[in-house]
């Protein structure tokens, strides 16, 4: 099966692009990862919606739940995620200025979205609404802290690309690891969707 | 210059056009569910169906807009496979634990 697919990928490649084959196979590979680091999440929003209701005579979700304060994280993220898309797009054609600029744009806006967590994070448990409350907070606390933690490494990931772009410049090896950040970071918008529509939404109702 | 297309490798990355219509539609969607919930003076029902519906649509919006996902060439439908193969692992992981855990409640009230 594997070799097959490679046979056919080498038929295709006859524009003369040699790092093509391990590029392909570099991002396919990081989409199966994503796809395991999907289950992960969906066996976190099924913890949370069976302990959704589960307060513990603790405060509710219609209580704790800022929805404006969720939406302007919401709003930091998604556009994190456009100006990605357009550090693909500079990279595509070739410009390193222009890729620079748009991963500083982007790690800014991630950056954001993370302090914004970690203040919201730090008000609930200073309110006395921390993961030790109730079996509603502790799944609430997993679920958003796991995905505030691969924005975190997704920071991590952008900073480094910067350096390794400044440094060495476009070539075919940053080229791939950019296609891969690319999907990684989308990936994280999407689960966001997910949080936002079933945790906070669902939860102010 | 705003529209690039490289498939050399069998997947195209997008164009401006591209992207910009997927931050205004992803923008709109946000924005009715943050809506409906906010201001809107609708029934919990309705409310559940349209925010899940925009989400689905988001979610859509930027798998093939942002993440370039599409089923024409070989590697978008080993991509594409693979991810409809996680959507039903998925919809077993969730849908079963809360099927399950919701008729034990009920059995225990």
């Amino acid at each position: 099966m594997a070799t097959d697919t490679i046979k056919q990928h080498d038929a295709h490649a006859q524009d003369g692009h040699e790092h093509h084959d391990a590029s392909a196979m570099k991002v396919f590979g990081f989409w199966v990862y994503l796809m395991s680091d999907l289950v992960i999440f969906g066996i976190l929003f099924a913890t949370f919606g069976v302990l959704a209701k589960a307060t513990a005579g603790g405060p509710t979700s219609q209580e704790i739940f800022d929805l404006p304060f969720v939406m302007v994280e919401t709003f930091l993220l998604l556009i994190s995620s456009f100006t990605f898309g357009l550090a693909v797009l500079a990279q595509n054609a070739g410009d390193r200025g222009a890729v620079l600029k748009w991963l500083a744009v982007t790690f800014l806006l991630g950056a954001g979205f993370i302090s914004m967590e970690i203040y919201e994070f730090y008000s609930l448990i200073s309110e006395g609404a921390g993961p030790d409350r109730s079996a509603f907070l502790s799944a609430f606390f997993t679920l958003v802290g796991t995905h505030g933690l691969h924005v975190t490494f997704g920071l991590i990931w952008i900073a480094i690309m910067f350096v390794q772009i400044s440094r060495r410049g476009l070539d075919s090896v940053t080229k791939s690891r950019m296609l891969c950040l690319s999907l990684f970071w989308h990936f994280l918008d999407i689960v966001w969707v997910c949080v936002f529509t079933f945790v906070y939404l669902m939860g102010a109702m | 210059m705003s529209d690039i297309h490289t498939s050399h490798d069998g997947a195209s990355h997008g164009s401006h056009k591209s992207y910009i219509i997927g931050l205004v539609l992803s923008i709109v969607l946000t924005l009715l569910a943050f809506g409906v919930v906010m201001l809107g003076d609708f029934s919990t029902t309705t409310m559940i169906v349209t925010i899940i519906v925009m989400a689905v649509l988001q979610i859509m919006v930027q798998l093939i807009l942002f993440m370039h996902l599409e089923l024409k060439t070989q590697q978008g439908r080993e991509s594409g496979g693979f991810f409809f193969f996680t959507l039903v692992i998925l919809s077993l992981i969730v849908g079963g634990s809360l099927w399950i855990m919701h008729h034990l409640r009920l059995n225990l009230m």
